[in-house]
């Protein structure tokens, strides 16, 4: 049996399918947006969060499109009355699960500072979000209309904990949806958290309920970057870097040799925050804790800024003329005098492609000497 | 890497040897450990530390410290005498197998086991474990590369993938994990002294001939020239007068730095261009300020052979320029006029002298990286190397004999010592330790050792103590760990203030000259 012969029917089209592709695989492949929160790609569907469910013709009830395998001769609705209102009564579930004051009463409006200056005004010790304008519920319940004052919403239960350097985590934002989960066991497999307790005590642990530090936890930060809201945020970039501010650049991490593909992201001509590049290989979204967290050197004050000349036996500030001419004139001397093979040139393997040929062709073709090499072996 | 970082999940069984990538390639160790963990694949570790990876290792195996060249020969022993190889293989596509038969005869359980401490029962599983898979692949690293025999290790680990027909296919290969972002690149542009861009010969005169057109000049060097390794001797003995040196801190990753700050004190005239002032730009006579990967326009060359863009994000501070624009400066002030617009115009004058890079234009690599060799713009790039044939034709098993490590323990200096990195620094800190947060997790210098051998010693946990080697001598603190097996500590080389390398020593493979970094011999002492 083909499934040419046999399509699935969504929203009124006819669609082929791959065996052991679900409904929201089958949608997604034939431009069809069905809504996720937990879906994670390239690990198992967990069907947590009921945001993408669908009607599906002669189901009893609505089904979770990321888990249920599609079928021949299936017909599926992704926006039908009944689905839109199961989808609204998710998200207001949601926004009350905990602290979601994003969509607090009268402040749904798209701007930060209107928000911020609202939750203000509401008194008590509410901290803005740190992920608005960032964050997956958030854009659900714009897209639904759905506001959080339906159910009033469950206290926290749970502190923020931040006994580390580099990620906070903030339960009363968690949703539970499980993605930093399989991020961490089905993804990068350090196996460092998983969900605790039962019920309304339900909460994302690690190593019996204890902080990141003291958990295997290696600070990859693959459960920020899966984390939907904003109950995992990198520590240096919440409430000082907001999205909109920033510039994001596409490039290659220079740590190790993987390569893995990063977006840094640039506010003032600094480095705030780096991400990996999902979809793309070699890394497809990975990054590890120095690719994600080690960028600080760039914009170090201790970075040189200044050709240095030593003079005396002690290096001063010159000009790039004075040094380039020092540089250049006592390498014609010394290649002059001693001739081209009593100089090395060690070139870079932190350095570009481009960097690299030049470096040998000025070896080669201005010193005249083989003499180059670099640190492969060290 | 023959084969791609992607491809390792399509193996039936991973040999990872000499590699400790949970620390050193976490996103390679998560594709391994998904395949482990998800896929139910299986995975030997060769290794003389209990790393992480051992977790989730069907098999660990412990050899001594420099005697891969023995546990690899055992593990052919046991293939070819249970008939375990891959006979169509090796008639069809190999050369040299009578003499490695011959050679790896000797080479039984009971003898290796003697050598390596590799129980012999657990050689012959591993071994029936890579030869029975239908499709194997080799990771290895600088535990396998940095050793006096270091060129004969990775020749035994080709035999084995080669005697076993795991090569040239997906979820095959033998894959060295490169350890510095473009090590590849800069191999693969001629930062090496035999060698122009795409590993054309310099002693080849076509090859010398085509490049001088290129370049318009008269002639080029014909001969060879120094490995680093070979520069700081030939410095030290007067015949090197000059370096320039580019992004490098020797002064913290040679082996037997004490050796290295002397040579290089002799130089007349000692340029570094970097982005810090390093321990070894602070010996220099003229420091030039550079731009770093987030300043500048690019491509690095990665593990797997893929050529990706890097991409200016920022501006440099202050005055620090490009290195290809302040090499060039130079070069034009020596008479050499050299200038180009951007990144671009040199990437496409490297093309054209470098077969392999041919077909890489920044259009092509825009999205995603493409591997090479890469001859022409219409070709889709070389995932897998060595599918149909081997660049040379036939591959050519390489009968190796095992022979010791340069440095053994004896009475004054009873324990092995072999180094690495740690997964929250990275090789001599410079960039690393400008985060704080990376320092605080992996603040200073330790060193790891059993509980057997911190018993024997009686020092406890976090004690301060003093290491030396026949070459120098460091203070650190004692972490006793798992991870250690008795006889063997292992000390992180990061740390400028307890540089390792003043202790290892530089005994070099003949053929690579690679220095013996993983092994030598140390004393420990409570410190003064």
């Amino acid at each position: 049996m083909t499934t040419a012969a046999h399509p699935i029917v969504i929203d009124g089209q006819e669609f082929t399918f791959e065996p052991g592709e679900t409904i929201l695989d089958a949608a997604r492949r034939n431009g069809i947006d069905i809504p996720t929160l937990c879906h994670l790609k390239g690990t198992a569907p967990t069907g947590a969060c009921r945001v993408c469910v669908v009607e599906v013709q002669g189901a009893r009830s609505l089904v979770a499109s990321c888990v249920m395998p599609a079928a021949p001769k299936m017909v599926v609705s992704t926006e039908s009355p009944k689905v839109m209102a199961a989808r609204r009564m998710v998200i207001q579930l949601l926004l009350a699960s905990g602290n979601h004051n994003c969509l607090v009463k009268g402040s749904d409006g798209r701007s930060y500072e209107e928000y911020a200056s609202r939750l203000k005004r509401a008194g008590g010790d509410l901290e803005p979000c740190p992920a608005w304008g960032d964050c997956r519920l958030q854009e659900l319940a714009w897209r639904y209309n759905v506001t959080g004052g339906r159910f009033s919403p469950t206290p926290p239960r749970y502190p923020i904990e931040d006994v580390n350097p580099f990620i906070v985590r903030d339960f009363a934002r968690c949703i539970l949806c499980g993605r930093c989960v399989q991020a961490c066991n089905e993804v990068q497999v350090n196996q460092a958290i998983y969900q605790g307790f039962r019920g309304a005590r339900s909460k994302i642990v690690a190593a019996g309920d204890r902080p990141y530090r003291e958990s295997d936890c290696v600070f990859c930060g693959e459960c920020v970057q899966a984390c939907p809201t904003g109950a995992l945020v990198e520590k240096d970039v919440r409430h000082r870097v907001r999205p909109w501010e920033t510039r994001k650049v596409r490039t290659t991490c220079s740590y190790c040799g993987v390569g893995c593909q990063q977006e840094i992201h640039v506010k003032d001509n600094r480095v705030v925050q780096v991400t990996g590049v999902e979809n793309v290989p070699p890394n497809l979204g990975s990054l590890c804790v120095k690719g994600r967290f080690g960028f600080d050197f760039v914009g170090s004050s201790e970075r040189l800024t200044k050709p240095l000349i030593r003079e005396n036996g002690a290096l001063r500030e010159a000009s790039w003329d004075e040094a380039l001419d020092r540089v250049a004139r006592r390498l014609s001397e010394v290649k002059a005098g001693s001739g081209p093979d009593s100089i090395g040139v060690l070139t870079s393997a932190r350095i570009t492609n481009e960097e690299n040929y030049i470096a040998q062709k000025f070896t080669r073709a201005v010193l005249q000497t083989n003499n180059i090499d670099h640190c492969a072996r060290l | 890497m023959t084969n791609t970082i992607a491809d390792i999940e399509q193996a039936d069984v991973i040999l990872i040897t000499g590699s400790n990538t949970s620390e050193n390639h976490p996103v390679i160790s998560s594709v391994v450990k998904r395949a482990v963990h998800l896929k139910g694949k299986q995975l030997i570790v060769v290794d003389p530390r209990r790393i992480n990876m051992a977790r989730y290792a069907r098999k660990w195996l412990r050899p001594n410290l420099g005697t891969d060249v023995a546990w690899i020969n055992g593990l052919m022993h046991v293939i070819v005498s249970e008939g375990l190889h891959d006979q169509t293989f090796v008639g069809a596509r190999t050369t040299g197998f009578e003499a490695l038969r011959k050679t790896v005869e000797r080479y039984t359980p009971e003898y290796v086991e003697k050598i390596t401490g590799i129980r012999a029962a657990d050689l012959i599983e591993a071994a029936r474990m890579y030869a029975g898979a239908g499709r194997a692949s080799i990771l290895y690293c600088m535990g396998i590369t940095q050793h006096t025999t270091g060129t004969d290790n990775v020749k035994s680990l080709a035999n084995l993938a080669m005697l076993c027909g795991h090569i040239g296919q997906p979820g095959t290969g033998v894959n060295p994990l490169r350890g510095q972002n473009n090590v590849q690149g800069a191999c693969d542009m001629g930062g090496l002294p035999d060698v122009f861009s795409g590993y054309q010969k310099v002693t080849d005169e076509g090859a010398r001939r085509r490049m001088a057109a290129a370049w318009k000049v008269d002639n080029l060097p014909a001969f060879a020239g120094l490995k680093v390794t070979q520069m700081l001797p030939a410095a030290h003995d007067g015949q090197l007068k000059a370096m320039y040196i580019i992004g490098e801190n020797p002064l913290v990753s040679d082996a037997d730095l004490n050796h290295a700050e002397q040579s290089l004190r002799k130089l007349d005239f000692l340029v570094v261009q970097d982005i810090f002032l390093t321990e070894t730009a602070k010996l220099a006579d003229v420091v030039l300020p550079s731009a770093c990967f987030a300043e500048k326009d690019g491509t690095f060359s990665n593990t797997e052979r893929r050529v990706q863009r890097v991409r200016k994000a920022v501006e440099p501070p202050g005055e620090a320029r490009e290195d290809w624009r302040i090499v060039c400066e130079v070069a034009t002030r020596m008479g050499y006029p050299m200038s180009y617009a951007d990144s671009r115009q040199i990437m496409d004058e490297l093309r054209s002298v470098t077969p392999s890079y041919a077909g890489i234009s920044y259009e092509r690599i825009e999205q995603q990286g493409i591997h090479w060799p890469c001859p022409n713009e219409e070709h889709p790039g070389t995932p897998i190397l060595h599918r149909e044939q081997f660049t040379i034709g036939k591959g050519v098993f390489n009968a190796i004999d095992y022979l010791p490590p340069a440095e053994a323990i004896d009475r004054d200096y009873p324990l092995y010592l072999t180094t690495g990195r740690l997964l929250y620094q990275y090789h001599t800190g410079t960039m690393t330790m400008k985060t704080e947060g990376l320092n605080e997790i992996a603040p200073e210098c330790f060193v790891e050792i059993s509980p057997a051998d911190a018993r024997s010693f009686a020092m406890p946990d976090g004690a301060l103590v003093s290491i030396a080697s026949r070459r120098g001598r460091i203070q650190a603190r004692l972490k006793i760990s798992p991870k250690a097996v008795q006889g063997t500590v292992f000390l992180p080389f990061h740390y400028a203030q307890a540089a390792a390398n003043r202790l290892t020593n530089a005994a070099l493979d003949p053929v690579c000259g690679i220095p013996e970094f993983k092994v030598c011999a140390v004393k420990l002492e409570k410190a003064a």
